[in-house]
């Protein structure tokens, strides 16, 4: 049987060793270490198809992340996807003419959402909304308008 | 026909008197958790043997598991031109399953088993009844501080195990199969998220701690007090724990993942 103090040193270096893995896990391996935890607002965009885009989803302007989509909803009356923008406070100059498109991040990669600055004088505030967006690129829809296209090209030749 | 009824409906009375009886020792070994605020010392020295102890074989399994997660990977990866994924293929597997399960089962082999032996031979060798003889209630005095140590070991374990997996994982992944490093921990960084994925599989993890010590120390207390009684005790935590721990994996997951 070993001392007790050698036995109250290992159980110290157990329990620090164990602390310190969960907290490698969270700062090194989870997003905790690198998520954005500053105030934000809501600003609200109408799509008519938001394709694949999830909740959490980042919001992008010239590639910065400025904010995350907190929300996605349905509008039952004019049939258009409610999407939910939390912007970051401290990107408070956002112009309220900005363009919303929703993009997808390599050929295969995940959706988000890419701003595109207007030129208004008077800033985005909570609670406003994008009036001016792009709906997700779907690939169904482009592969079709592809073959439409080319039969259109076959009947001008003829 | 009557007798297959009837051996059926004793096993059935069996099982639910062994469930009730392990139940009223879970209530009295929680009545003695003020006991280890008084003695901190019976504490330390069971995290000595149940956690110290047992270090070794996680830590070495945790960095072999999460190797060969890295090498699985990368050639399935691979054929889809998306190693940039294989970080976080390996981590999320850690810490939302293998780390937690793993490490649970290896805990029952090692720490449980080693519990129930401990506990049996003590009552075989009459050690129990000689506390009791002495005005010192054996549950407190032996029990809680053995089923509070597993409980707290094991989410500790498991943080190492997943933690040495990453590790493991990045020395294949990077160091031998040549994924980028950057990619491997940003990608990592930027899907893994902490609440989904690592305080799930804390949870899930404290939610074994609690089974497996309950599982060895009733059957440890509830054994023949005879050399075979303690030895089919032990097996009985080993498969016990074991099946308790796949099959609450399953419902926990299907609860927590949706």
């Amino acid at each position: 049987m070993k001392t007790s103090k050698t036995v109250e040193i290992l159980v110290g270096a157990f329990v620090a060793a164990g602390l310190l893995a969960l907290f490698f896990l969270a700062m090194k391996v989870s997003n905790l270490g690198t998520l954005d935890t500053s105030e934000t607002y809501q600003v609200i965009a109408r799509f008519d198809n938001i394709g694949s885009l999830k909740v959490k989803a980042p919001v992008t302007m010239a590639g910065v992340e400025v904010g995350r989509v907190s929300d996605i909803g349905f509008d039952q009356e004019r049939y258009q996807a409610v999407v939910k923008l939390a912007l970051y406070k401290r990107f408070d100059r956002i112009p309220d003419d900005t363009f919303a498109k929703i993009l997808t991040a390599g050929l295969l990669g995940e959706q988000y959402v890419g701003l595109d600055p207007g030129g208004s004088d008077t800033y985005l505030k909570e609670g406003d909304e994008i009036e001016i967006t792009q709906s997700a690129m779907v690939l169904e829809d482009v592969i079709g308008q592809f073959i439409f296209g080319k039969a259109q090209d076959k009947e001008k030749k003829q | 026909m009557t007798e297959m009824l009837a051996r059926l409906g004793a096993g059935w009375i069996l099982a639910v008197r062994h469930l009730g009886r392990a139940l009223l020792l879970l209530l009295r070994i929680l009545e003695g958790l003020d006991e280890l605020v008084r003695r901190p010392r019976l504490l330390v020295e069971q995290l000595f043997s149940v956690g110290v102890l047992t270090v070794l074989i996680i830590g070495v399994s945790g960095l072999f598991v999460g190797m060969v997660l890295s090498l699985q990977g990368y050639y399935i990866l691979s054929q889809f031109d998306a190693e940039s994924a294989l970080g976080v293929m390996v981590a999320a597997s850690l810490l939302r399953e293998l780390g937690p399960v793993v490490t649970a089962l290896l805990f029952a082999g090692r720490a449980g088993s080693a519990l129930t032996a401990e506990i049996g031979l003590m009552k075989a060798t009459e050690q129990l009844s000689g506390l009791e003889m002495m005005a010192v209630d054996p549950v407190r005095r032996v029990l809680t501080p053995r089923f509070l140590a597993g409980f707290l070991a094991m989410p500790l374990l498991a943080a190492l195990f997943s933690a040495l997996g990453v590790l493991g994982g990045w020395f294949v992944g990077v160091g031998l199969l040549g994924v980028d490093d950057g990619t491997w921990w940003v990608q990592m960084q930027a899907r893994i998220d902490w609440h989904e994925d690592l305080y799930n599989g804390v949870v899930k993890s404290l939610v074994f701690g609690f089974v497996c010590t309950w599982i060895a120390v009733f059957q440890g207390y509830n054994s023949l007090p005879t050399s075979a009684g303690v030895s089919r005790a032990t097996t009985r935590t080993v498969v016990h724990s074991s099946l308790a721990v796949l099959g609450l994996d399953f419902v926990l997951t299907a609860l927590m993942f949706k």
